[in-house]
Order: C-alpha cells, then sequence, then structure tokens
C-alpha cells in the first residue's frame, strides 16, 4: 500500500470518529490524574482544559484555549481520545490543536468568542469539530461548516439542566414537526430557521440529525445524563458535574452506567445511591445576561 | 425459523452495525432475518451471529464485564463480526490492562497502532477472499502483530495485520459498518451457512 493511496481527514473519517463516542460520556478534566479517573471510570475521551466551565465562570475575565502543556500532559496520559477546546472563530487556536494531535476540537461558547460573526470553516481541516447549538437551525449552520458532532449548548458550568433539556427539545421537537410535510414546506422552513435547505432536507429524511448530536450544558447527576439520553441524544458530555462533585470516581462511574442504561430506572436508582454531593450549581435564571454563554456564536 | 443476529449495544458504533447486518440479510435473500439489539446476556440466546462494533475499547470492555457479558460472551456459540474495538475484545493479548479481552482468537493486537485521529485514514486494500480491492475506513484503528494458533490472515498491510478469521469468526481493524460495501458482512454470513 502506497503513501499516496491513504486519504487522511476525509467528511467521513471525522463523523466516524464521532460516531464511535455514541452511547459514552466525554469528561471535562484539568490534569493528568483526572483524566486516568475518567479513563478508568470508563469514559469514551476526555475534555482537557486548564478549568473546568464552572471554574471559568467564577474567574471570569477572557477565557482561552488551555496551555498546550497542560493538553500534552493529558494526552500522554490516556489512550483514550483527548478533546480541546477553542474560542469560537478562532482558527489559529484551532491549528494549534490540531498540530498538537487532539482528537477532536470543541468550538466552544465557554470560552471567550474571538469572532462575532463567523465560526471557524471546519472543513478545512483533518481533525474533527464539535459544536454547540441551541436549535436546528444552529445545529445545521454548524454541520454546514464542517461539524462532524454537534452538542446543546446548554448552560455550562450551572450544573443545572434545564436549558439542555431545552435545546434538545428544540432540535429533537423541530425534526419531529417536520416529519412527513412536502419538501416545499421544508425549504421554506429552512429559510426561517437560517439552515442550509439540502441539509434540512436530509434532516428531515432521516429524522434526525445527519452527524452525531450529544448533550451538554449542566448535566450533573446518574439521573440528569439518562434525561438526556432519552430525550434523543447519542451521548453526554460532563463538565464541571464530575470533579467538583465530593466523590467524583463515583460519580463519574454511576454516570457512565446512567448514560449505559438509559431507559432502566431501576439500574439509574441503584447508581445514584450514597453519591455524596453533586456540584453545588446554579439557578440560571439569576445569570446577568452578560453572564449567559450559550447567547455566544449563533 | 427466520435467522438471528445481534449487535453488541453497549457502546460505539451500534445502529450502523444493525443497519449493516439489515442491509447484508435482505442482500443475500433472507427475506424474514431479524437483527437485535444485545446488552445482557439473555439477548445472546438462538442468535446465530453477533457484531462487536468499534467504539472505545476501555469503556466497552468495563461494561461487558458491568452487565455480566463476559462469561456469555466467551461461551457464545455463534459467529462473531468484530470491528476495530471488536478485534481488540477478541484477541488474547493486547498492550493495555486496563481492556479484559475474551481471548477467542489467539493473537496480539496494538490498540492506537496508527496513532491519533489525524493519523485516520482510508485506503484501498487487498483481502483473502474478496478479489477486487476493498475500501476501508481505519479510525484510531488497532492492528494485529502477531496472529497465532488457527487464525487466518486475510489481509496485512505495512503497519501489521488488519483483517483475520478464526471458524465462524471474522475479526477486522477497520469499518464495513460506515460503507455500503457489503462483501465482508457476505463472509460472515456465508461462514454462518447463511445465503448462497
Amino acid at each position: 500500500m502506497k503513501l499516496e493511496e491513504l486519504r487522511f481527514g476525509t467528511e467521513l473519517l471525522k463523523r466516524g470518529f464521532a460516531s464511535m463516542q455514541k452511547g459514552g460520556v466525554i469528561m471535562d478534566v484539568v490534569n493528568a490524574k483526572q483524566a486516568a479517573i475518567a479513563e478508568e471510570a470508563g469514559a469514551v475521551a476526555v475534555m482537557a482544559l486548564e478549568r473546568v466551565p464552572a471554574d471559568i465562570r467564577k474567574a471570569g475575565g477572557v477565557a482561552r484555549m488551555a496551555d498546550p502543556a497542560v493538553i500534552v500532559e493529558i494526552m500522554d496520559a490516556v489512550s483514550i481520545p483527548v478533546m480541546g477546546k477553542v474560542r469560537i472563530g478562532h482558527f489559529v487556536e484551532a491549528q494549534v490543536l490540531e498540530s498538537l494531535g487532539v482528537d477532536m476540537i470543541d468550538e466552544s461558547e465557554v470560552l471567550t468568542p474571538a469572532d462575532e460573526e463567523f465560526h471557524i470553516d471546519k472543513s478545512g481541516f483533518n481533525v474533527p469539530f464539535v459544536c454547540g447549538a441551541r436549535d436546528l437551525g444552529e445545529a445545521l449552520r454548524r454541520i454546514h461548516e464542517g461539524a462532524a458532532m454537534v452538542r446543546t449548548k446548554g448552560e455550562a458550568g450551572t450544573g443545572n439542566v434545564v436549558e439542555a433539556v431545552r435545546h434538545m427539545r428544540n432540535i429533537m421537537g423541530e425534526i419531529r414537526a417536520l416529519q412527513g410535510k412536502k419538501s416545499q414546506e421544508i425549504v421554506a422552513r429552512a429559510r426561517e430557521i437560517e439552515a442550509p435547505a439540502e441539509l434540512l432536507l436530509e434532516t428531515v429524511k432521516m429524522g434526525r440529525l445527519p452527524v452525531v448530536n450529544f448533550s451538554a450544558g449542566g448535566i450533573a447527576t446518574p439521573c440528569d445524563a439518562a434525561l438526556m439520553m432519552q430525550m434523543g441524544a447519542d451521548g453526554v458530555f460532563v463538565g464541571s458535574g464530575i470533579f467538583l462533585s465530593s466523590e467524583p470516581e463515583r460519580m463519574a462511574r454511576a454516570i457512565v452506567e446512567a448514560v449505559n442504561h438509559f431507559d432502566d430506572p431501576t439500574v439509574i436508582a441503584d447508581v445514584s445511591k450514597g453519591l455524596g454531593q453533586p456540584m453545588k450549581g446554579i439557578d440560571v435564571h439569576t445569570l446577568r445576561e452578560d453572564e449567559v454563554l450559550q447567547y455566544r456564536g449563533r | 425459523m427466520g435467522v438471528k443476529l445481534g449487535v453488541l449495544a453497549l457502546q460505539g458504533n451500534v445502529s450502523e452495525h444493525v443497519r449493516g447486518f439489515r442491509r447484508a440479510l435482505i442482500d443475500t435473500g433472507v427475506a424474514d432475518g431479524v437483527v437485535l439489539s444485545v446488552r445482557r446476556s439473555a439477548d445472546l440466546s438462538d442468535l446465530s451471529g453477533i457484531a462487536i462494533p468499534g467504539g472505545e475499547s476501555t469503556t466497552i470492555s468495563r461494561l461487558i464485564q458491568k452487565n455480566g457479558l463476559y462469561e456469555p460472551l466467551v461461551n457464545f456459540e455463534g459467529g462473531i463480526f468484530a470491528t476495530c474495538a471488536g478485534m481488540v475484545l477478541l484477541a488474547t493479548t493486547v498492550d493495555d490492562a486496563r481492556v479484559k479481552t475474551l481471548g477467542l482468537m489467539d493473537m496480539t493486537v496494538l490498540r492506537n497502532a496508527f496513532g491519533r485521529q489525524k493519523e485516520s485514514f482510508e485506503a484501498d486494500i487487498q483481502i483473502k477472499g474478496i478479489d477486487q480491492p476493498y475500501h476501508a475506513f481505519f479510525i484510531r484503528a488497532p492492528v494485529a502483530t502477531k496472529a497465532g494458533n488457527g487464525v487466518e490472515v486475510l489481509s496485512r498491510i505495512d503497519a501489521g495485520i488488519v483483517a483475520v478469521r478464526k471458524g465462524q469468526h471474522i475479526a477486522l481493524s477497520f469499518h464495513p459498518e460506515l460503507g455500503t460495501d457489503l462483501r465482508l458482512h457476505r463472509m460472515f454470513l456465508e461462514g454462518l451457512g447463511i445465503g448462497e
């Protein structure tokens, strides 16, 4: 097999990578020790950060890509995929993470946006991207730019699942509402929600997003994770919810099992017993408008 | 009584395998075949074959043990169609103590043998028993470095062995379920005595 016959970074390889994560839990970690705990607990991947979202919220100021040294430390610690976050529109941070060999990039509203008009043109990268979305139009715009995975934005760092629920219901509800419609009607709806018409037609035909659809932003307990799975998520991201809980190892294992048995309340009950304190959490209605992360990017 | 196949549905590329098996059954002229998700040991009864999909082998291995599927899978009498993480799980030896393999195929497997996601690739490869090249998708793929007793090597590339067969089992480092080419599915079904 000659090298020129190999093809790298194709759409299928990027979406295929995302597809291997299905039914899994992707956990935020800030050092090698946490990464090892996440891997041991059964995480399918880790998100390498300098701070978890709740601490980014607390710290204030401009939140940027993590120190490459932290990311490399975490990549060296585990054999599962490692993801990293870049600011919305910051394609140089993305180039840097790609050069480090990160397996997937999260173009994330948790960091301070670098571009308020455009997201990164993700189709030009070999590394796959995941992006947040609050509704179907936003999800399809990100897929059109080359995202290989979509996740709900939720409201990161709050430990409050209400926004993730809202966003998952927006996405799945819109897909359900369009079932059985004529293609003309779907194209008209695509204009209203500012989605590429071809992608909306494909989505309605498949009855789901054409890429893997995870949930993120406020998941703090095994019940939260199972809730998002029952609402149609292909898997979950847990940010602050694990390492800001009183017993991270047990919480991590419990959330992995709850996702695996998301439709079996007896198992979820069992894994939820004596888990200690989940992260404290924030009522999203108490946030000032400039503290709401989900409004970043659209 | 129609043919019953299963897909180990703990984590990973499950729905693509279900679809792949369904297509392959129809393609081989089995009109009344069913494909079921396997999550507990009772789901394995009367299955002619199962797929162990790609995903994270550390995660799937943990969930196999947690769900009481380890012994039932080791003793499963049908064929196993194992892809990527599935190939890791069928091996006797793997370079990672966190993965408790089923040991059903005498081979040594390296996880992520090509490196990280940016080293994932597609390529046409030659497979024994299939006359034209096969377009394969390698995603953070493993390879076998050694195949032992009774394990037939079906395909080998520079990096190592990427397709093997033993009895009714077939293990592949790549992902036939991501494409539309059903020739390997057909080979698996033939091994089970299904189709012409």
